[in-house]
């Protein structure tokens, strides 16, 4: 070992001992708030509170080991439908929604790309919703969306938005699309900037359409900020609480997300169904994280790798 | 024409983005009388529903100050514990760097409720219900996750040449990051504190699991439970009202520093 090497070697361990150091405040708040909720919610997901009678008919209280019964009676029995009820509402919020926000966010990117003037304005505008708690927009558009509310007089219907139905789901889509499609448009924007503008010059004098300028250009250099800001939003979705709570209400089977399914099952003082509901949508997230990051190469740390490359 | 149309797409995102929030504004400073009139402005203007959330047995004001303290005190802990791992991201080269980078981000990704359920059994074993601490402690789970991401790219933004000068002078690395890090890196740290802040201030379903006392709930809770006089009936122009004075000091922090708020935003999800 040359002296160099030696003393490069020397460097990155004592690097090592100064990072440990400072990255342990951190890991050890996040082992406590979250490292510890996720294994003692596994663990009571296999226990059920409460008084109940053992095999030979004695009276048993406390929490008990009950084994996959709780998963059991997720996935079959009376909880069956609420479960899968709940996982299909789930699903089909997140694939809807971060698709219009896509759609959406991509267009207002364009759109603000391009501008020149009012660009401060409108880049300030978009961080509203953004800035809105997701509780207050809730009940703003509960309120937009009230039978004699501004969306049926703008419409010209008497459609009763906030009771079960396709309607209820219409209403929580519309209301998160607003209030998260701004925010893609923003993650697009920064992706956007980067692009050198000299490709352009190049594809223009070559005779590229805008159309196919932006097919073969803007959208391939971009999909890597695209990417993760929708893999940011579709784990977002899928834990959506907050805004099917309280614009439409809790336990309305057309809205039930997972999350809120597990948040009432807690809020009964059942936690160890409540704990299976919340370890499978965990479960269901990180799937979807995995089939990001592995399958379709969501870049999340793509800044750390480059500079310890270096 | 090109021109036109892109003036239109911009007044387009301008009418989507704060056509919603315009009508909350307009709905609460109504006569709680006309409160289902559609005008575009409130006619006769009237301060009713505002004084309304204010009436003392709403206790709005202790909900806001509720709000306050945990927001707050989340939001100087996380500062606290973040920067230094933050640091170590940015600076320091050392194994497993990029497996500690994911493992901090993807905390932030978890569900809230899959936390919450295992901490609701822990804090009603240990009376820490209708306490701060109770709010303040499981926030860190999104906060901390959230501001350790948006440091480490304010850090890594800095010309490294700073503290190498510092330490050719004779600092040892912690005065260098003190002395000559840290102070330059203020702003990136202030608009880590707003990001933080506006995201725990919006924090719903973990004040809602952890609460049941209502003097002790935070302003999102409280709005999302106001009852009207009547009982049955929903008391939208109150509920506009204190929307309203829950967002509107946000939306003045984001209108303010925009520019510092977005480019930590897009550091988060965009190299």
């Amino acid at each position: 070992m040359t002296a160099v090497a030696r003393r490069a070697r020397g460097a990155t361990s004592g690097a090592g001992r100064l990072a440990a150091a400072l990255l342990s405040p951190t890991f050890v708040v996040l082992g406590l708030v979250v490292g510890y909720p996720l294994v003692a919610a596994l663990r009571e997901s296999v226990f059920r509170e409460g008084t109940d009678l053992d095999e030979s008919g004695f009276v048993v209280e406390g929490s008990q080991f009950v084994g996959i019964d709780n998963y059991a009676s997720i996935f079959a029995g009376e909880a069956a439908s609420r479960f899968w009820n709940a996982f299909g509402n789930t699903t089909v919020f997140t694939v809807i929604t971060v698709t219009l926000e896509v759609l959406i966010g991509v267009g207002m990117a364009l759109v603000m790309h391009h501008a020149i003037r009012w660009r401060g304005v409108v880049r300030a505008s978009i961080l509203v919703p953004w800035a809105v708690p997701t509780a207050v927009s809730a009940l703003l558009w509960r309120w937009i969306f009230q039978a004699d509310g501004v969306a049926n007089s703008i419409i010209g219907q008497q459609i009763l938005w906030t009771t079960e139905g396709w309607h209820a789901k219409l209403a929580v889509i519309l209301a998160d699309v607003w209030k998260t499609a701004p925010f893609v448009g923003l993650l697009v924007l920064a992706g956007l900037q980067i692009i050198p503008t000299d490709v352009y010059e190049a594809a223009r004098v070559d005779g590229a359409s805008p159309w196919k300028q932006f097919w073969r250009i803007t959208l391939p250099l971009v999909k890597p900020a695209l990417l993760v800001a929708v893999l940011f939003r579709v784990l977002d979705a899928l834990r959506m609480f907050d805004l099917p709570f309280v614009l439409i209400g809790n336990r309305k089977e057309s809205v039930e997300t997972l999350s809120m399914v597990a948040f009432d099952e807690a809020s009964s003082l059942r936690f160890g169904p409540a704990a299976a509901y919340a370890t499978v949508l965990f479960v269901y997230v990180v799937v979807v994280a995995f089939v990001f990051v592995r399958l379709l190469g969501a870049d999340v740390i793509g800044e750390a790798r480059e500079r310890s490359r270096k | 024409m090109r021109g036109a149309l892109r003036f239109a797409g911009l007044g387009l995102i301008l009418v989507y983005c704060l056509a919603p929030f315009y009508w909350m504004a307009v709905s609460a400073f109504r006569r709680p009388s006309d409160q289902f009139a559609v005008t575009p402005l409130p006619s006769p203007f009237s301060l009713d529903n505002l004084t309304a959330v204010f009436a003392p047995e709403v206790g709005f004001g202790r909900s806001l100050l509720n709000s306050l303290v945990v927001a707050g005190v989340t939001t100087v802990l996380t500062l606290i514990i973040g920067v230094s791992a933050a640091y170590a991201l940015a600076r320091l080269n050392f194994r497993f760097k990029n497996a500690v980078a994911a493992l901090i981000i993807a905390t932030s990704m978890f569900p809230g409720i899959s936390l919450l359920v295992p901490l609701l059994a822990l804090f009603t074993d240990i009376g820490w219900i209708n306490t701060y601490q109770s709010m303040i402690v499981p926030s860190l789970s999104f906060a901390l996750p959230l501001a350790v991401w948006n440091l480490t790219a304010f850090f890594r933004q800095m010309p490294a040449e700073l503290e190498q000068a510092a330490m050719v002078d004779g600092c040892t690395r912690g005065q260098a990051f003190r002395k000559v890090i840290l102070p330059l890196a203020a702003p990136g740290v202030f608009t880590t504190a707003i990001i933080t802040f506006i995201a725990a201030w919006n924090e719903f379903i973990i004040a809602l699991s952890m609460v049941n006392d209502s003097k002790m709930q935070t302003a999102t809770v409280a709005i999302s439970r106001f009852t009207g006089a009547y009982g049955f009936d929903q008391p939208f122009g109150t509920q506009m009202a204190a929307g309203v004075i829950v967002t509107v000091p946000l939306v003045i922090l984001v209108l303010v520093f925009q520019r510092r708020i977005i480019a930590g935003l897009t550091a988060g999800g965009v190299k």
